[in-house]
C-alpha cells in the first residue's frame, strides 16, 4: 500500500501533519509528523505534499542497518538500532526523513494511512497498485 | 501543561529591548478563556483610561487562545488587541492562518508589547530563542512583500505576521498581515503596531503542545471530520468559500452598493463566486487544520497593470470594494483587494472609506482638485489606485480619510455625517441593516463598533419577519454571547454555522483540550462578562452614557432602499431607538444604555461598576431587577 498525491489538491490545511504525530507520539505537534507540505506563495501561489515513495533509499544507505522495509512495502525504524546519524536524511529524495530534538531516531512514514483519514480533498488517497519503481511523487 | 496552554508567557518593552517570560497563568484563562477574553482582561486593567491608542501608554497583545493549534478543525486563530484608534476603546481582531499554532508550538500562550520602540524592530521567535531584531531593511516595505522577504531572509518555516505602509504611517484602520492573505483588519490593530515601530512578528516552533484528554479529543475530532465530509454546504463551501454569498446578498436585499445606498446591485454576477472561481483562482487554501478550505488564492489580470495575487476576495471584501464600489470585473475587484492587502488596510473599512469619498466625490464635496486632478468614480479602479495612494502617503485630503469615514465626515461636514457608514468609528461590514432590523442593532451595539462577527442575525430577520422590530434584541445578546467565544477560543467561527458543529460539542472540546468541566451555560457567562467589561472600558473612556454611542449614521433610518428587492423598505428613528430600548432591558442596563450594578456583580466584575460610578455613568438600577438570563437562544441558519 502506498500513499497517492493528487497534489493541485493539497490546500495546506496540515491536518495530515497533526494526525500522524498524534498517532505515532501521542503529542500534538506537526514537526513530528513523517510527511510535509511545501507551500510557495506569494509566488506560484501552491502547496505541494511530499510523502514517502516507498523508494528504500534510506535503508540503502543506513549504516547501522536500522532501517527495514516489512511486508507492506513500509520502511520502519528500528529505534534501538537508529544513532540518528542523519545519512538517511540527506539520501531521501523527496525529504520526508525527519529527525527532531526530541528524538534520538529518525521519523519514516510507516504507512499507517491516518492521514488519508483526516484528508478532505482527496490531496492525499490511498493508492493499492502502485508500481514498485515510482519514486516520485505523482 | 497538558492543558492546551503552551506554558509561557512574554512581556516586551520596546522602549528598551527587555524581553521577560512568566509562566502562563491558567486562572487567567479559566476566568477569560483567552484571545478576546484575556486581552479585554489586561486592556481593561493595564491601558490609562486617557491613553492615546497610538501612544506610549498603550499596549498590543497577541494571544493564541486555549484552542488554538489543538487538532480542532479550524483551531487556526490568533487574536491581536489594542485599544482601537478607530474606536477608542477595546480592540480585538484575529486572524487565522497558522500564527496562533506556531506561537504554541514555539512555547508560548502571548505576547504582550508595551511602549514605543525607539526604531523600527520585529520579534523573532525561534523556540526558547527571543530577540527584538533590527527591521530597518524592512520598514517602508508593502505587507506581503514584506513577508515574502522575510520567509526568504529566515527560513520558509517561519509564520510571520506583518504591516504594510498603511501601519507605519498610522492610517487609523490598518491591518495586520500574516500566511499571504489572511489579516487581523478590524479596530487598527495594524495601526497600533505601527505606533510601535513593530515592523512583523516571525515565530517558529517544533515543541509539542499537550491537552487534557487527547484520546478523547482525537476520537471527537475524527468524528466530526467524517460527519460533516458530506455536509450539503461542504461542497459549495470548499468551491467558493464565502464567496458564494454575493448573489444571495443581493438576493435579498441586504447586499450593499454604492456606499450603502441600495442593496440592489444588477452586476452582481460580474463579480460573484462563480466569477472569482473561472476567472481567477489559482488554489484552494486553508488555514492551519481546517478541512473547509474557504481562503481562495488568486490572481487580478488587469491589461496595463502587473499580474498580482491575493488571497480572497472573499465575501466581505467582494462587498465592500466591489458591489459598494460599483466594481464591475471580478479581476477589479480582486486587483483592489490585493491592494489594500498590499497597503496593509483593512479591506471592509477600506471599502468603506473609498465608497464614502465616491459619494463625497459624486455630490460635490470633494472635487479633482482635492484628489490632485484625479476623479473617484464609482467602478474605477484607477481612481480607487491613487486615492489610496494619497491615504496612505497622508497626502492632502488623504489624511482625512487615513482617519476613517467618522472622522473624514467631521472634516468635510456638509451632511456628510449622514453617509459616513460607520458606528462608533468602524465602517459597516459588508451588510445593509435596513430591511434586517436585528443586523443594524448588531451593527450599532458592537463592543468594537459596526462588524457583523459579534452578532449575525440576517436570517433571524428572515425567520421572524423584516419588518418587525420587537424581541429581535434578545437574540442580537444572545449571539453577542455565543459568536465572540469564538474570538476568546481562538478558533474559527464558521463551520458552528455551515456545518452545524454545536456549541455543545465545541464546549466538549474545551474539555478535551483543558480538564476544566466547564458547562456550556458558564461559556455564556463568560462572554457576558467580556461584553459587559468592554461596555464599561468603552465608557469610561470616552466619558458619555453608553447609548450616546449606539446610533448608526442617520441613512440607516432617512433614507429608504431604493431599488431591488428591498425597495421602499427601512426602519424608522422610533424603531431603532425601540430595538435600543429593548436591548438595554435585555441586556439589565438602564435605558441610557449604562451597565447596573447588580448585572456587573452577577458576572463578577463588580469592579468596573465601582470605576463607572465614580464617572458618574453606572446605569440606574432597573425597577423589578435584571432579567436572570440575559439574552435568548437562537440558531440561526448560516454563519
Amino acid at each position: 500500500m502506498r500513499i497517492k498525491v493528487n497534489r493541485n489538491k493539497c490546500t495546506g490545511c496540515r491536518l495530515c501533519l497533526q494526525i500522524c504525530a498524534i498517532e505515532h507520539f501521542q503529542e500534538i505537534n506537526p514537526k513530528k509528523a513523517a510527511l510535509r507540505i511545501e507551500a510557495k506563495f506569494p509566488d506560484p501561489g501552491r502547496f505541494r505534499p511530499y510523502v514517502c515513495t516507498q523508494c528504500g533509499k534510506c535503508a540503502e544507505v543506513c549504516p547501522e542497518e536500522a532501517i527495514q522495509e516489512n511486508e507492506n512495502g513500509a520502511y520502519i525504524v528500528d529505534k534501538e538500532k537508529c544513532t540518528n546519524c542523519g545519512e538517511c536524511v540527506q539520501a531521501c529524495p523527496v525529504g520526508v526523513v525527519f529527525q527532531h530534538p526530541d528524538l534520538d531516531y529518525v521519523i519514516i512514514c510507516d504507512f499507517c494511512m491516518e492521514c488519508i483519514g483526516v484528508c478532505n480533498t482527496s490531496a492525499l488517497v490511498p493508492w493499492e497498485k502502485a508500481p514498485k519503481t515510482l519514486t516520485k511523487e505523482v | 501543561m497538558a492543558n492546551g496552554l503552551a506554558g509561557t508567557t512574554l512581556r516586551i518593552d520596546l522602549r528598551n529591548g527587555e524581553i521577560k517570560r512568566f509562566p502562563t497563568d491558567e486562572s487567567l484563562y479559566r476566568n477569560w478563556h483567552g484571545g478576546r477574553g484575556i486581552i479585554a482582561k489586561i486592556l481593561y486593567d493595564e491601558v490609562p483610561r486617557d491613553a492615546d491608542p497610538l501612544g506610549e501608554e498603550n499596549i498590543l497583545i497577541l494571544n493564541a487562545g486555549i484552542m488554538s493549534g489543538s487538532f480542532i478543525p479550524a483551531g487556526s486563530k490568533v487574536s491581536f488587541g489594542s485599544i482601537s484608534p478607530l474606536t477608542n476603546g477595546h480592540g480585538d481582531s484575529n486572524m487565522g492562518g497558522h500564527l496562533g499554532p506556531m506561537l504554541k508550538f514555539a512555547g508560548y500562550d502571548m505576547v504582550i508589547f508595551e511602549g514605543i520602540s525607539p526604531h523600527p524592530v520585529y520579534l523573532y521567535i525561534d523556540n526558547e530563542k527571543v530577540e527584538l531584531r533590527d527591521a530597518s531593511k524592512y520598514w517602508g516595505m508593502k505587507s506581503l512583500e514584506c513577508e515574502a522577504r522575510l520567509k526568504k531572509d529566515l527560513g520558509e518555516d517561519f509564520e510571520i505576521a506583518t504591516i504594510g505602509p498603511a501601519g507605519e504611517n498610522g492610517v487609523l484602520f490598518s491591518c495586520i498581515t500574516h500566511d499571504f492573505g489572511r489579516q487581523a483588519g478590524r479596530t487598527g490593530q495594524g495601526a497600533v503596531m505601527g505606533s510601535k515601530k513593530l515592523k512583523a512578528i516571525a515565530i517558529r516552533g517544533n515543541r509539542s503542545l499537550h491537552v487534557h484528554d487527547l484520546k478523547g479529543l482525537r476520537k471527537q475530532v475524527k468524528g466530526i471530520i467524517e460527519r460533516t465530509k458530506v455536509h450539503p454546504n461542504m461542497e459549495p463551501w470548499q468551491k467558493y468559500g464565502t464567496s458564494f454569498f454575493m448573489r444571495w446578498s443581493n438576493d435579498n436585499a441586504v447586499l450593499p452598493a454604492y456606499n450603502f445606498r441600495t442593496t440592489y446591485y444588477p452586476d452582481v454576477d460580474k463579480i460573484d463566486g462563480d466569477q472569482l472561481v473561472e476567472k481567477c483562482l489559482i488554489t484552494h487554501k486553508a488555514c492551519f487544520g481546517c478541512w473547509m478550505n474557504c481562503g481562495k488564492y488568486t490572481k487580478a489580470v488587469i491589461p496595463g497593470k502587473p499580474e498580482v495575487h491575493l488571497e480572497g476576495p472573499e465575501y466581505e471584501t467582494g462587498s465592500t470594494c466591489g458591489s459598494n464600489l460599483g466594481m464591475k470585473d471580478i479581476n477589479h475587484v480582486a486587483y483592489i483587494n490585493w491592494l489594500v492587502d498590499e497597503l496593509g488596510m483593512d479591506s471592509m473599512s477600506s471599502g468603506g472609506v473609498i465608497a464614502f469619498a465616491m459619494e463625497c466625490f459624486e455630490r460635490g464635496l470633494i472635487t479633482e482638485k482635492d484628489l490632485e486632478g484625479h476623479t473617484l468614480k464609482w467602478g474605477s479602479v484607477d481612481d480607487v489606485e491613487h486615492f489610496l495612494d494619497m491615504v496612505v502617503n497622508k497626502r492632502g485630503i488623504g489624511e482625512w480619510f487615513a482617519q476613517g469615514t467618522k472622522r473624514a465626515a467631521e472634516k468635510i461636514g456638509r451632511g456628510s455625517e449622514k453617509f459616513a457608514m460607520q458606528v462608533k468609528g468602524q465602517e459597516l461590514s459588508g451588510y445593509d441593516g435596513r430591511w434586517a432590523p436585528g443586523m443594524l442593532l448588531s451593527y450599532m451595539t458592537a463592543d468594537i463598533g459596526a462588524h457583523h462577527n459579534r452578532s449575525w442575525t440576517i436570517t433571524v430577520d428572515i425567520a421572524e419577519g423584516r419588518e418587525k422590530v420587537e424581541g429581535r434584541a434578545k437574540i442580537v445578546v444572545y449571539l453577542q454571547h455565543i459568536r465572540p467565544l469564538f474570538d476568546t477560543w481562538c478558533i474559527c467561527r464558521l463551520f458552528w454555522g455551515e456545518l452545524d458543529i454545536t456549541h455543545e460539542e465545541l464546549v466538549e472540546s474545551l474539555n478535551y483540550i483543558t480538564g476544566w468541566g466547564v458547562s456550556v451555560e458558564e461559556t455564556l457567562r463568560i462572554s457576558e462578562k467580556i461584553w459587559n467589561l468592554n461596555r464599561c472600558h468603552y465608557i469610561e473612556r470616552n466619558r458619555a452614557n453608553g447609548r450616546f454611542f449606539d446610533y448608526p449614521p442617520a441613512r440607516s433610518w432617512e433614507d429608504k432602499i431604493p431599488d431591488g428587492p428591498g425597495k421602499g423598505k427601512g426602519l424608522t428613528k422610533e424603531q431603532i431607538e425601540k430595538m435600543l430600548d429593548e436591548y438595554y432591558d435585555a441586556r439589565g442596563w438602564d435605558r441610557q444604555g449604562n451597565p447596573t450594578r447588580e448585572v456587573l456583580e452577577d458576572l463578577g466584575i463588580g469592579y468596573a461598576a465601582d470605576n463607572l460610578e465614580k464617572l458618574g455613568f453606572l446605569g440606574k438600577p432597573i425597577p423589578g431587577g435584571i432579567p436572570p438570563v440575559r439574552g435568548e437562544k437562537y440558531k440561526p441558519k448560516a454563519f
